[in-house]
């Protein structure tokens, strides 16, 4: 019997139902807490993310609308229903949020979460398609945050509702319906993971991806094809993308000499671009033999029609032929 | 009994040569000064609201002598800025308070410390009623690390406990303003939020974002300040009820604030002021503020309207202060702002080592990256 039942513990949960625990947990530890966004209370969210918390929190805590700013003491939890709306809100996400802190000295502090999907879809077209990593992160006094699994999500976004700071949590909609496994630990209240915190998915030697969101499952079934060739990917999970964990980034190149960075979003000055300029700044530079290469969605607006779309963003295929020319084999 | 009919003929004769609002005495003289009169006041226009603020109201001596240093300390504290930023010791953007005294004055006076206020950046006024000091205020002009914000933020950042800046972006605070109410309707302390905005946010889609907001779920105060409108703005929210007022006329300000906050604390949802006042500098200090009205405009407003004047001859004509008094209290005003600006001008300036501190608040001392690879310089919260 014990062993049955220990067995059910370890569970499959999808990336949205740990989003949706990770927020009870917090809207029930702490009564500043509170969720509000388009469709989030009646409706269960656009993407069910916020389901069920309504019928449990009620009108208070849960609260139908466009975006409101709240600076008296409570904690909101902002959703976009895309970060591709958040455009009509980013003047206060910048000039209210990000900025405050700074301009008044330690003195007004602005512990919000904007969250939402970010990045591509599937067939919803070139304004719901784009991925805010890079302008976001490009801001100080943001945390940006970029989960993958249904752990980081869980766990980096109790993060991101504790944290004092504004917080970008970019999640990605076609991960919401994707389970993972969750350990004992993961399904715990206090499950926490730290933002600024690289996690490496996948040892190897020969060379090192580093990706966020959906292309790390990518870097991973690409990996999974180049271990049958002998070749070992190093597979890191930024988790956030600022800030980053360069030294992560940093201790693997030493180890692998060769570096790959997989996005979705679009190459000029992007995370990869990013990441370029760190290691050249840094130790690991010397360490290179070949340079970094970036693999990244292509440089147009996202296309409607599928097979345009399906080619406009790194496929397994783009990352291992990205892999094999740069070890050069 | 002579003295009293002197005091009423001094009181007509006055009201003959001078503009002011008709007077009642109403309480006794004696010893030296009237301790209270009661004043008539013009009618707010009123816009969906069965009651309008009372016409005739009390202004007792002791509160007539501190609003009269307030305003005199704001006027003051902005015609000095002025001359420091002529002399080039301010820089940047500096957008000046001088002739608009009324309305923070007359606001704060019917509200509490424990309320809310934010407001864009003509702020220096309201930084100074909601409990900072012209000290810190100047400084933070001179950007000094004696400045309220430690010289971060200058003349459009600067906050203190419920008072929310100073905000630079157009628009930008009445959406975070309807935010504070909200927090205070969730957090159920019957406090409220007072959100001020010119005609420039006015027409821009956010205003009417936060109209509809206010208005559909959380009962709160919002409140409009104007420079001299001449469309009625104060229709504008079509479902929200609205008041016009004399912004010039403390009075009109104090007893048209006092009506909106028992208004919003009632439950009754949100209200619109829309405060006529006018400001004598132009938008800011690149603004000459004479390519679109004359000099002959401000002059006859500052002649005619000056709320400070208009409170002095109130309490001069009923005798509730003596000239002395209020010249002394002009001394008084007049030393802690050149005090101030002695201080403004001669505290050093912030630490580098401090650039990159307050990125994040309560976290952790983080490296940031300086203009090359090699500067590696440090942030704590």
């Amino acid at each position: 019997q014990g062993s049955f039942i220990d067995a059910l513990v370890v569970l499959q949960m999808m990336v949205r139902d740990a989003l949706n625990q990770a927020m009870d947990e917090e809207l029930e530890r702490d009564e500043r807490v509170f969720l509000l966004g388009e469709e989030v209370a009646q409706y269960d969210g656009a993407y069910k993310v916020s389901r069920g918390l309504w019928k449990k929190y009620g009108d208070q805590r849960i609260i139908d609308t466009p975006i409101s700013e709240v600076r008296a003491g409570l904690r909101p939890i902002c959703e976009f229903m895309t970060f591709n709306f958040s455009m009509q809100a980013i003047d206060q996400v910048i000039n209210s949020a990000a900025k405050t802190c700074y301009m008044s000295a330690g003195f007004q502090a602005v512990p919000i979460v904007f969250r939402g999907p970010n990045g591509s879809s599937a067939g919803v077209a070139a304004q719901h398609s784009q991925c805010f990593a890079a302008w976001y992160a490009h801001c100080p006094g943001l945390k940006v945050v970029s989960p993958w699994n249904s752990e980081d999500a869980k766990g980096l976004l109790k993060a991101a509702i504790r944290d004092d700071n504004p917080v970008v949590f970019m999640e990605n909609e076609l991960m919401y319906g994707v389970p993972f496994e969750m350990s004992e630990e993961a399904l715990s209240k206090d499950f926490v993971l730290p933002i600024g915190k690289a996690k490496i998915e996948r040892p190897g030697n020969h060379v090192t991806l580093v990706s966020h969101s959906r292309c790390v499952g990518h870097c991973l079934d690409a990996a999974a094809v180049l271990a049958k060739e002998g070749i070992e990917c190093e597979v890191i999970n930024l988790r956030s993308i600022r800030p980053m964990d360069t030294d992560a980034i940093e201790a693997s190149v030493m180890k692998t000499n060769h570096l790959v960075t997989v996005e979705g979003g679009w190459p000029q000055f992007g995370v990869g671009a990013e990441i370029c300029a760190k290691i050249m700044e840094g130790p690991a530079f010397n360490y290179l033999d070949a340079p970094v290469t970036r693999v990244t969605g292509v440089d147009i607006p996202m296309p409607y029609a599928k097979i345009l779309e399906d080619n406009s963003v790194p496929q397994i295929k783009d990352i291992i032929f990205s892999i094999k020319k740069t070890l050069n084999v | 009994k002579l003295k009293m009919l002197t005091n009423i003929s001094n009181v007509l004769r006055a009201c003959a040569q001078r503009n002011v609002a008709a007077v009642v005495m109403s309480a006794r003289t004696y010893a030296d000064f009237t301790p209270e009169a009661t004043f008539e006041i013009k009618k707010c226009d009123t816009f969906k609201l069965d009651e309008a603020p009372a016409t005739q109201v009390v202004l007792t001596r002791d509160e007539g002598l501190e609003y009269y240093r307030i305003m005199q300390t704001i006027r003051r504290m902005e015609l000095k800025a002025d001359q420091l930023y002529k002399q080039k010791i301010i820089r940047g953007f500096c957008h000046l308070y001088d002739g608009q005294e009324a309305c923070a004055v007359g606001i704060e006076a019917s509200i509490n410390l424990s309320d809310h206020l934010i407001t864009a950046y003509r702020a220096h006024g309201y930084t100074l009623t909601r409990g900072g000091t012209v000290k810190e205020i100047m400084a933070e002009l001179t950007g000094r690390r004696g400045g309220i914000a430690k010289g971060k933020g200058g003349s459009m950042h600067m906050y203190t406990k419920h008072f929310y800046g100073g905000n630079g972006i157009v628009g930008a605070q009445v959406p975070l303003g309807a935010g504070v109410a909200l927090a205070c309707k969730y957090q159920g302390n019957n406090q409220l939020c007072v959100c001020l905005y010119g005609d420039g946010a006015a027409n821009q889609g956010q205003i009417f974002e936060t109209y509809n907001m206010a208005n559909n779920r959380y009962g709160m105060g919002t409140s409009v300040e104007r420079a001299a409108a001449s469309t009625d703005y104060f229709r504008r929210g079509e479902f929200i009820p609205g008041l016009r007022v004399d912004g010039m006329d403390l009075l009109c300000v104090r007893e048209a604030t006092r009506f909106a906050a028992d208004h919003c604390r009632s439950g009754k949802g949100p209200i619109l002021m829309e405060l006529q006042t006018y400001r004598y500098h132009g938008h800011s200090m690149s603004d000459p503020g004479v390519s679109y009205r004359t000099r002959e405009e401000i002059q006859e407003v500052r002649s005619k309207s000056d709320p400070i004047s208009m409170l002095k001859d109130r309490m001069l004509s009923n005798n509730m202060a003596s000239i002395e008094e209020l010249k002394e209290i002009d001394v008084e005003v007049r030393k802690e702002i050149e005090d101030a600006a002695l201080f403004a001008t001669t505290d050093p300036e912030p630490p580098l080592e401090e650039l990159c501190n307050h990125i994040y608040y309560n976290d952790a001392a983080v490296e940031v990256r300086g203009t090359n690879p090699w500067a590696k310089l440090k942030s704590v919260s």
